[in-house]
């Protein structure tokens, strides 16, 4: 917990974060060219065909979506329990990343459903839990700009982040407890050839890396302009 | 490389274009707004003085 509580501290955190986000951009950059590389080599799955090739683009979008979420979760529980000074701004940051995320999960999943279901959208568990989520994002990205007064906004936020955390095992499980026309996992359970493995992970890491990265960015950008509205209420004064 | 998506063409390049688009845009807005806030901050300091850039 105390090496957190240091690099809450908003001077420790531009220098840290800018020593590692060049890092964290060449990285993405190159795990996102490698995967599509060996993505678009790969050779047709023997039922999917070629729709196979949104496979690498939907599964980081949706495993970002609700990492990002968790990511956004756990902030908000900092901020709420330990009062931690950064959480807000990082939570506050994380959200249109993962809406984003959220969005792009949807959009490609509905354009492999159509090829493969018959049917760009149908009403099971696991598309209804994460058409929630979307709709969590939003909320929470709409509740912080109806509150005007910050505290009161960051409190209001992060309890809403917690309640709807809530939502994400039942995304992750959705294809176990329910009869889902959503097919299961296949990465931790081995059920992916390697030929198809290797570029989803290495899509997945790039998206992972490209988050850190823009994550990193935009809560630099918020220290930045609170700085500049505190030295505005310095000179007014 | 293969870019030959025989019957599935119309699923396939669309989902990437929307996936690439829409990352791209977030990087650029994410990269301007980063700028934008550097450049506001410094010209703040400079009109108010080094006594006031302890935040």
């Amino acid at each position: 917990m105390n090496f957190l509580f240091r690099y809450a501290n908003p001077h420790h955190f531009m220098r840290l974060s800018g020593a590692v986000l060049p890092f964290t951009a060449i990285a993405a950059l190159l795990c996102l060219g490698a995967g599509f590389y060996l993505g678009f080599s790969a050779p047709p799955d023997y039922q999917q065909g070629r729709t196979v090739l949104l496979m690498f683009i939907h599964v980081p979008a949706a495993t970002m979506a609700m990492g990002v979420y968790g990511a956004l979760a756990f902030c908000s529980l900092l901020s709420l329990v330990w009062r931690h000074p950064l959480s807000d701004t990082a939570a506050r940051a994380a959200a249109p990343l993962g809406a984003l995320f959220t969005a792009l999960g949807l959009v490609t999943g509905s354009l492999w459903g159509k090829p493969m279901w018959g049917t760009y959208w149908v009403w099971d568990a696991r598309l209804t839990s994460f058409l929630l989520l979307l709709f969590v994002y939003i909320g929470y990205m709409a509740l912080w700009n109806a509150i005007e007064d910050e505290v009161r906004a960051a409190r209001a936020a992060a309890i809403l982040a917690l309640v709807g955390a809530v939502n994400i095992p039942i995304i992750k499980f959705s294809v176990e407890w329910w009869n889902t026309l959503h097919q299961g996992e296949s990465i931790v359970s081995g059920k992916l050839a390697p030929v198809f493995l290797a570029p989803l992970l290495l899509m997945m890491a790039g998206y992972a890396f490209l988050f850190v990265s823009l994550w990193m960015i935009r809560i630099r950008t918020a220290i930045l302009e609170r700085r500049a509205r505190n030295l505005m209420q310095a000179g007014a004064r | 490389m293969n870019f030959d998506m025989g019957t599935y063409a119309a699923y396939i390049w669309p989902a990437y274009g929307v996936s690439a688009l829409a990352l791209a845009c977030v990087t650029i807005w994410t990269v301007v707004a980063w700028r934008r806030a550097k450049a506001r901050l410094a010209a703040l300091e400079k009109s108010q003085g080094p006594a006031a850039q302890k935040p």
